[in-house]
């Protein structure tokens, strides 16, 4: 059992109404982490599984995530119209998400549903139904989420650079799946990649919020402790070969709107260069701090990050983003941009090209390296500002990496240095080590609008 | 364990949330120019979210100027009469702070949050923003191009041109809330740097502003420091708005936008209901929980959703204010399917507003509603939105506290007349983009 503070060690303010983190595993290989924070009278659960999109084989893509969606639809304990509504009676709140690494699952509500979230994630763990209906239904739920995000150019240019980033590691394919995939999965699949993956020994138990540790702990034991551990082997996934060169590629489509999208190739979160990175990105397009969760919620500070400067300000671009998000094997590192109406892309990508090239030559300044930290440092304090937040970072670097990793992040900011920022400027901006992706549209047809007004019957 | 034993939760009330045992209690100090603080001390991170809000939302654009409001928004942090666009950048990243202006119909919204420590110095940047912007010709061409782009972005996206078109056909182009938020290319291409100035000049008054500060600060030190960064603030005469009644829907509207380059189409349906301050309010909002929100889309998402399989997102959404606000049904759905949405979303709304919601959904609603409380005050920003709120409608400084009883009241008969006042398919404004050609009814 440990218990390690997650609060940075320079923070001014010392922690205040919550403890560390305690950490067990049970018999079964279920790893179980407490933390106690009394700030709010709520309790939050994850439940988290080391299975993800790059656990996908050929035929199967997407599964990871529909077998998600039909955990949602009841168990041998909990009939399939009740699952929903459990924890609606404690004024909570519930959802999932599957990613490339993890798929994950949590409630937050008042500290009194405590024992009812984990009997829903004991439940879902061991016991869910899989009714051939409810696959029938819910693979046109997932296809009409898939066509939802093709309506929307900047996530078709995502997918289509990811895949042409990767050749042989299953980064390369999305997350929701292939489409001919999810039209010829059948129960039996899913039912099978559901068996195999949710096992104790293959998840992390995340306890968080106004609860007493002991008793959680004796809780989750209780509703966890009698599901069999699981027979997993060693996984192998296909490294991905260096790259050679550049890679482009052009979509051409109907739209109003131009983007560009470089991808580098990228450390995964526990390689050295990691924070580095972080740091580099904090300069280049503004800090994004560490939880997935959380950060898509306050757009980063970035009217003085360099790409803003070079894009946004001139004109050229009307947003620019950067994407680095901790993984598990070695993944990209995105620089995503809208082109301003009536600029053409090779004016954007020449400017962006420049700046990138003077980074890669040149580094960063002391005060953009000071200003970066403090950036992050303070992203660092805003991402723990709800119970749900400070349980997903445990869970997340637990299924990617090791808990402990949260604890460290403050600390291997700080200890980034301007060689450090320029190495990996210098080694990873590189042309050749990137993938260019375009999003050309194409004039749209003429659109038809009819209105039509019948009688009140 | 099974469903059946489960125990009945504690009662969650607004007196159990905090372990004083009272409510939020935020202090409320109005300045002698009539701005509103209304402060809150937190210990939950040693940050502090500024959440300032000034009434000064798209109702205020001139009709034939839609976009000016928008356009204030965007360009009204790149610069003062003290600080350079250049400057005011290098303040906000250098402490990590990301300063979101928003708008919509009744307000502009300046959020952030900083550490504590920087709070003094972030405070006092907001306030120069609120009060002298400069709207330089160079940030205001920059910023222009950019809403031309989101304008152009937003023509292509089938979600926001069914929610734009939804509105036209609910309130018309004569009320303030059918026209584009955003404005047209024309209207913003026609924009200058005065037409901005005059909106702030006769817009930006601190008796139409409030600021609420929730975090770990010391209040009366706040409020002190927010009483010396404003306090030469004159406030200037703000010409009232007045928003005409919505036009009454006599009959069922459909406008289809056929966007052949996408996949899937984009349904929005909806009717006028009630003001915020309506009596009704709380019997309106427990009839949209039930039917579009309670547990993934209430009833709507359990039949177009789960039964059928049709959508990956279905809901609705009740947003009154100060004229009557849109109840809105939405969902994304596979073109093949529109016809077969729309008639689904008829058959539950008839159904609702025929036999009104069960004696267990009003119970489960309630208990929902009132058990979230904590939930949505437990973060600065939550806590600093629903102290706006309250401001804003004058709800007072214990709406927190009342709330529940609020609910508790709330009987199956008045959901039940609350259903069958608004939902009538009869009366239904219904719009469709997406790549969907066909003439529905």
């Amino acid at each position: 059992m440990a218990a390690v503070p997650t609060r940075f060690t320079d923070d001014p303010h010392p922690a205040r109404h919550q403890t560390g983190v305690r950490e067990e595993v049970l018999d079964n290989g279920l790893r179980v982490l407490i933390q106690e924070v009394h700030t709010a009278p709520l309790a939050s659960v994850w439940c988290w599984y080391r299975v993800g999109s790059k656990d996908e084989s050929s035929g199967l893509t997407g599964i990871s995530h529909w077998v998600e969606h039909m955990n949602f639809k009841g168990t041998t304990s909990i009939p399939r119209e009740k699952i929903k509504g459990i924890i609606e009676q404690y004024g909570g709140y519930w959802n999932g998400y599957t990613w490339i690494d993890q798929t994950a699952y949590t409630e937050t509500a008042t500290r009194d549903a405590l024992d009812h979230m984990l009997f829903i994630e004991a439940e879902r763990m061991a016991n869910c139904l899989y009714d051939p209906a409810d696959v029938d239904s819910e693979r046109t739920v997932i296809i009409s989420e898939l066509q939802g995000g093709e309506n929307d150019p900047e996530q078709l240019l995502d997918q289509e650079l990811t895949a042409a980033a990767f050749h042989a590691h299953p980064y390369r394919h999305p997350t929701i799946g292939w489409i001919g995939d999810l039209q010829a999965m059948t129960r039996d699949d899913l039912y099978r990649y559901y068996r195999r993956y949710y096992v104790p020994d293959n998840a992390t138990l995340v306890i968080v919020g106004d609860v007493d540790g002991d008793a959680a702990l004796e809780n989750a034991t209780r509703r966890f402790g009698g599901i069999p551990a699981g027979q997993l082997s060693t996984r192998r996934y296909t490294p991905e070969p260096p790259q050679l060169g550049e890679r482009r590629l052009v979509l051409s489509k109907e739209g109003t709107t131009a983007y560009l999208k470089f991808g580098f190739r990228a450390p995964a979160a526990q390689e050295d260069h990691f924070f580095s990175l972080l740091v580099l990105d904090a300069v280049l397009t503004g800090a994004k701090g560490m939880n997935l969760w959380a950060s898509f919620r306050t757009p980063p500070p970035q009217r003085s990050a360099r790409l803003y400067k070079a894009l946004v300000d001139t004109s050229l671009a009307s947003a620019v983003s950067g994407g680095l998000v901790p993984t598990q094997h070695p993944f990209l590192y995105t620089i995503s941009m809208t082109a301003i109406e009536g600029t053409g892309l090779d004016a954007l990508e020449q400017a962006a090209g420049d700046a990138i090239d003077d980074v890669r030559t040149r580094g960063v300044t002391p005060d953009e390296l000071v200003r970066a930290k403090r950036q992050l440092r303070a992203r660092l304090v805003f991402e723990q500002d709800s119970i749900t937040n400070i349980g997903h970072q445990l869970g997340f670097f637990e299924t990617i990496a090791t808990w402990r990793y949260v604890s460290s992040i403050a600390a291997r900011i700080e200890a980034v240095t301007l060689d450090d920022v320029a190495q990996v400027a210098a080694a990873r901006l590189l042309p050749s080590n990137r993938v260019v992706g375009r999003f050309e549209p194409l004039p749209l047809q003429h659109r038809v609008e009819s209105i039509s007004a019948q009688a009140a019957r | 364990m099974t469903v059946g034993d489960r125990r009945a939760p504690d009662r969650v009330t607004a007196a159990g949330r905090a372990s004083s045992g009272r409510g939020l209690a935020p202090v409320r100090h109005v300045l002698s120019n009539g701005l509103t603080i209304l402060a809150k001390e937190t210990r939950t991170t040693p940050a502090v979210t500024i959440y300032a809000g000034v009434r000064a939302g798209t109702i205020c654009d001139p009709p034939d100027t839609p976009g000016l409001a928008h356009f204030v928004s965007k360009a009204i942090d790149r610069g003062t009469s003290s600080r350079t666009a250049g400057r005011i950048a290098e303040d906000l990243d250098n402490r990590g702070v990301s300063l979101s202006v928003a708008v919509n119909r009744h307000a502009i919204w300046l959020v952030c949050t900083c550490l504590a420590e920087d709070f003094e110095e972030i405070l006092a940047l907001v306030a120069d923003i609120a009060m002298h912007p400069l709207f330089p010709e160079r940030e205001v061409e920059t910023r222009r191009a950019e809403i031309v782009t989101l304008l152009r972005q937003d023509q292509d996206n089938p979600a926001t041109v069914a929610m734009e078109a939804l509105f036209r056909l609910l309130y018309g182009q004569s009320h303030p809330y059918g026209r584009r938020q955003r404005g047209s290319v024309e209207a913003v291409e026609s924009i200058t740097r005065a037409d901005l100035q005059r909106f702030h000049a006769s817009r930006f008054s601190p008796r139409d502003m409030s600021l609420a500060l929730v975090g770990d600060i010391n209040v009366e030190r706040a409020v002190e420091v927010t009483a010396s960064l404003f306090d030469t603030w004159e406030a200037g005469e703000t010409a009232e708005i007045r928003l005409p009644a919505p036009p009454h829907a006599e009959s069922r509207q459909v406008e289809v936008i056929a966007m052949m380059n996408k996949s899937q189409a984009d349904i929005a349906y909806g009717f006028t209901t009630i003001d915020r301050l309506d009596q009704r309010y709380y019997a309106y909002w427990m009839m949209n929980n039930i039917l579009g929100q309670y547990a993934l889309g209430g009833r709507l998402g359990d039949s177009i959703r789960e039964q059928q399989g049709m959508a990956y997102y279905t809901f609705s959404s009740l947003d009154p204010s100060f004229a009557p606000g849109p109840l809105i049904v939405r969902a994304g759905v596979n073109p093949a399917n529109v016809e077969r949405a729309v008639e689904s979303i008829d058959r539950e709304l008839a159904k609702m507003a025929m036999a009104g919601p069960t004696d267990q959904e009003i119970a489960e609603s309630r208990q929902y509603l009132i058990g979230s409380l904590p939930r949505t005050l437990e973060t600065n920003v939550g806590i600093a939105t629903f102290l706006q709120t309250a401001e804003l409608f004058g709800l007072g400084l214990d709406y927190d506290e009342r709330l529940p009883a609020l609910l508790e009241s709330v009987t199956r008969e008045q959901v039940h007349r609350a259903a069958r006042e608004a939902l009538d398919p009869a009366r239904a404004a219904i719009a469709v983009a997406g790549p969907y050609a066909g003439s529905l009814q």
